[in-house]
Formats: structure tokens, C-alpha cells, sequence
């Protein structure tokens, strides 16, 4: 079943009308959420109006990981079954997560300065955040220093997966080293007791994020697979003439 | 004698050839610029060396992966290296452990008077040279990965140390905090160790098999 989605020419068509309804989707929730986030919801009672980059930074976090897991599972089903949808997949999805990876850092460091009193937390979480934004870097500059486009895809899935399994443990370990190195704890954004009226734009807000991914995927996806075609026909070009 | 001792010795003359000096060699002198650069003030310097020499055992590791593989990708040695009759993950092990051999004792023996001269209680030396052989081990499990999939890109510095960084945070990180006793993070640095040693080499097997195509 999975096979039938890997067609190119299938993909081409579906995305035609889905990367629009997608882009209406993310337009129509970011005026919802960014209304929400800046004027519908309550300052926080602690924090003020600061805790309004919440609803910027966490869901680009969320996304950021889940594009990762995204991009490995992608490279892991281009090593597997060879399909090059797959591996087209993998390399428009990781500019866009190391994007909303460094969004989130920025985002993460602006919220800090009020927050926490500085521009920098060595913070469990902004921690290995960094970590994943520089494990995004390490496989867009792989890919981009093989000129071998066939290596490029194949060794830039085996790093995908490598960076796989070091990601957890790079997450626990620097759980660990924050909880080592910092016995008082930073103040806590939300958790689970976080209240309604400010989890209807986090939601919100990650919808959106979500959409603008499906969007900026699906057009970098195109783009790689016209590209593609546009080398393919100009091999076959130079070959009859 | 079976491939893979023949195969080890050979890295093993190679890399002492190479002269395990050079990684060795930055190490110390990093060690020693270090007081140089923060003073001598003892409780400064027990609190700030081990991490210090964390970084520069790191930063020499680094030093070690650009031309582990690129030199026998360059020269043909790595085709020959695929026609023994033994897997490749075995073959790029040897290779990992001979590095480890030439360049991860020397270093983590080197770490003894480092450690001395930066004010670590004598009864912590045993666990610090330990901890820098297995940090060591750590470092060339995954850096063999970087330096397969980077083995056919020129002057790959650069790259190298972008791509192996997410991989040198956990054993950096468990590594600094062992030093000087045979504690959790030892035995947290002992699993990266074990992790980095036993899927490294798989995973960059797998990478020098599409590079040798």
C-alpha cells in the first residue's frame, strides 16, 4: 500500500491540490492563533506578557523533533526499500526542521532574557535543542559536500540514523548534566497544569506549525522531484545529440 | 594469520607511523596552556580541569578522523581491504580498535600527569585514565561514522567536527563528571562507550560499502 504512494507521478498529482489546501489551512490557523496568542489570551500572572513567545517557541520545539523523526524514518524506508520519494522527502524536510529548530533557540533565548535574566540558559531542554539544530547542520552539509547526488542520498540516511539513536541519549544525558550542574530548579513553563484559555492557541499555534510544514515539504518536494526530472532530461539530451 | 590481525597491525604501523604525537602531543599542550590561561589558583583549577581536558581528549579525537579512511579510499587500499574473506563491520572495527590502540592509551595514560598537574587528588588518577580510555573509545565508535560517510569529501575538517559534535555531547558530558571516581557517570560513560564501539561500526561499514562502489 505504502508502495503505491512512492510513485512520483502519483505524488505530483496529489501534492498538485494538497500543498494548496494546506497553505489555506496554515494561513487561516496562524490568523487564529497569533490573534489568540497576542490579544484573546491572559498575560501570565508571573511571567506577564512574556509568556505570549510560548506560543511561537513550543510548538516550533515539537515540530523540530517530530521533523527529525520524520527525516530518520524517511531515510530508514530510502535505505530499506529504495524509495527515492523517501529520500526526496528527507532532504526537503531538514532545512525546514533546522529552521524550526533555530526559530525555537532564538525564540527560546528571547523568552530567557525576561524570563530567567539572561539571553543564555544552559537549560536541559535549549540544550539538547542545540544539539538537534547541529545534527540538522551536520546532515545538510553532508549532503551538500557529496557531489554524488546517489551518495549523497544513501550516506545522508545512514548519518540520519545514526543521529537517530544519539538523540535520546543526548536528551537523557543532558537531563542528567542540568539536574547535576543546577540543583535549583528554573522556573517551569506550564507543565500540565497549564490552564485552557492559553492551551487553545498553544494548539492552535501548533496546527499551524504543522500545516506550514506540510506546505514547505510538499514544495520542496516538487521542487527536488522538477529538478530531478529537469537533470534527467538534460542527461538524455546530451546522450542523443 | 587470519585477515583481521593482519589488518590491525597494519593500522597499527600505519597509525604509529602517523605518529599518535600529533593528537597526543595537542592534548598536553593543551593542558599545559591551561593554567597558563586561568592562573594558579588551586580550587579554580580542580574545579575547571577535568572538563578542560574532556574538551581537548575531544578535540584530539577530531584530529585523528579526517584521514582515517580517506587516505585508503584515495589510495585503492579500501577495495583491497573489501576483497579479505571477512565482513567489512569486523574489518572497520580493527581499525577502530588498532586507533584506539595507537592514539585512545597513549592519550588516556597522558591524562595521569594532566590530571596531577591540574590538582586531582592522587587516588583519583586510576579512575581518570580509565574514564579517558573508554571517552576515547567513545569518540572513534562514532567517529567512524563521520569519517565513513565523509571519507570521499576533500578537506572534510570542518564537516567532520559539525557532524561528530551531537555525538561527543554524552561522553563528554558523563566523562567530565566521572573524574576522579568509579561512580554512576563512569558506569554511564562505560555504556556510551559500549554503544559508540558496538553500532559505530556497523553503521560506517555500512557507509564505506557505498563509498567503495
Amino acid at each position: 500500500m505504502i508502495s503505491s504512494f512512492a510513485n512520483p507521478q502519483k505524488f505530483m498529482a496529489i501534492s498538485a491540490w494538497l500543498m494548496p489546501a494546506f497553505a489555506a489551512l496554515a494561513v487561516v490557523l496562524f490568523a487564529i492563533g497569533v490573534s489568540l496568542g497576542l490579544w484573546f489570551s491572559p498575560a501570565d500572572y508571573q511571567q506577564g506578557e512574556s509568556v505570549r513567545i510560548m506560543y511561537v517557541h513550543v510548538p516550533a520545539a515539537w515540530w523540530s523533533m517530530a521533523i527529525y523523526a520524520m527525516l530518520a524514518l524517511a531515510s530508514f524506508v530510502f535505505l530499506v526499500w529504495r524509495h527515492t520519494l523517501a529520500d526526496v522527502a528527507a532532504r526537503a524536510a531538514a532545512p525546514i526542521g533546522a529552521a524550526y529548530a533555530g526559530l525555537c533557540l532564538v525564540t527560546g533565548s528571547l523568552w530567557g532574557r525576561p524570563t530567567w535574566g539572561t539571553w543564555w540558559e544552559w537549560d536541559a531542554r535549549l540544550t539538547s535543542m542545540l544539539v538537534l539544530f547541529l545534527t540538522f547542520l551536520g546532515y545538510i552539509a553532508l549532503r551538500a559536500a557529496l557531489d554524488d547526488e546517489d551518495k549523497a542520498s544513501r550516506l545522508g540516511a545512514i548519518l540520519a540514523l545514526a543521529g537517530a539513536i544519539n538523540l535520546p541519549v543526548v536528551h537523557f544525558s543532558v537531563e542528567w548534566w542540568s539536574t547535576l550542574h543546577q540543583p535549583s530548579s528554573i522556573i517551569r513553563e506550564g507543565g500540565s497544569s497549564i490552564h485552557p484559555s492559553m492551551m487553545a492557541p498553544l494548539f492552535t499555534m501548533a496546527g499551524a506549525y504543522a500545516a506550514a510544514f506540510a506546505v514547505l515539504l510538499l514544495a520542496g518536494m516538487r521542487a527536488e522531484i522538477y529538478r530531478r526530472r529537469a537533470t534527467a532530461a538534460a542527461r538524455k539530451r546530451a546522450r542523443g545529440t | 594469520m587470519s585477515p583481521l590481525s593482519v589488518i590491525f597491525g597494519r593500522e597499527l604501523a600505519l597509525a604509529w607511523k602517523a605518529g599518535p604525537a600529533a593528537p597526543v602531543g595537542f592534548f598536553l599542550g593543551a593542558a599545559v596552556l591551561l593554567p597558563l590561561a586561568m592562573g594558579t589558583d588551586r580550587a579554580l583549577l580542580e574545579a575547571a580541569g577535568p572538563p578542560l581536558v574532556w574538551v581537548a581528549a575531544a578535540l584530539a579525537a577530531l584530529m585523528t578522523l579526517e584521514r582515517l579512511f580517506q587516505a585508503d579510499l584515495e589510495d585503492g587500499s579500501l577495495d583491497q581491504l573489501f576483497l579479505a574473506d571477512e565482513s567489512v563491520e569486523l574489518i572497520v572495527a580493527a581499525k577502530g580498535a588498532a586507533l584506539w590502540v595507537a592514539v585512545g592509551l597513549p592519550l588516556a595514560l597522558a591524562g595521569a600527569p594532566v590530571a596531577i598537574a591540574l590538582q586531582t587528588p592522587i587516588e583519583g588518577i586510576p579512575a581518570v585514565v580509565a574514564g579517558l580510555a573508554l571517552g576515547m573509545a567513545a569518540f572513534i565508535g562514532a567517529g567512524l561514522v563521520a569519517a565513513a560517510v565523509t571519507a570521499s569529501v576533500k578537506r572534510a575538517g570542518v564537516l567532520i567536527a559539525l557532524i561528530v559534535l551531537p555525538f561527543f555531547a554524552p561522553p563528554v558530558v558523563f566523562g567530565a563528571a566521572a573524574t576522579g571516581h568509579f561512580g554512576a557517570p563512569f558506569l554511564l560513560l562505560t555504556g556510551c562507550a559500549l554503544g559508540a564501539v558496538s553500532v559505530g561500526p556497523i553503521l560506517a561499514a555500512a557507509a564505506l560499502r557505498l563509498q567503495a562502489e
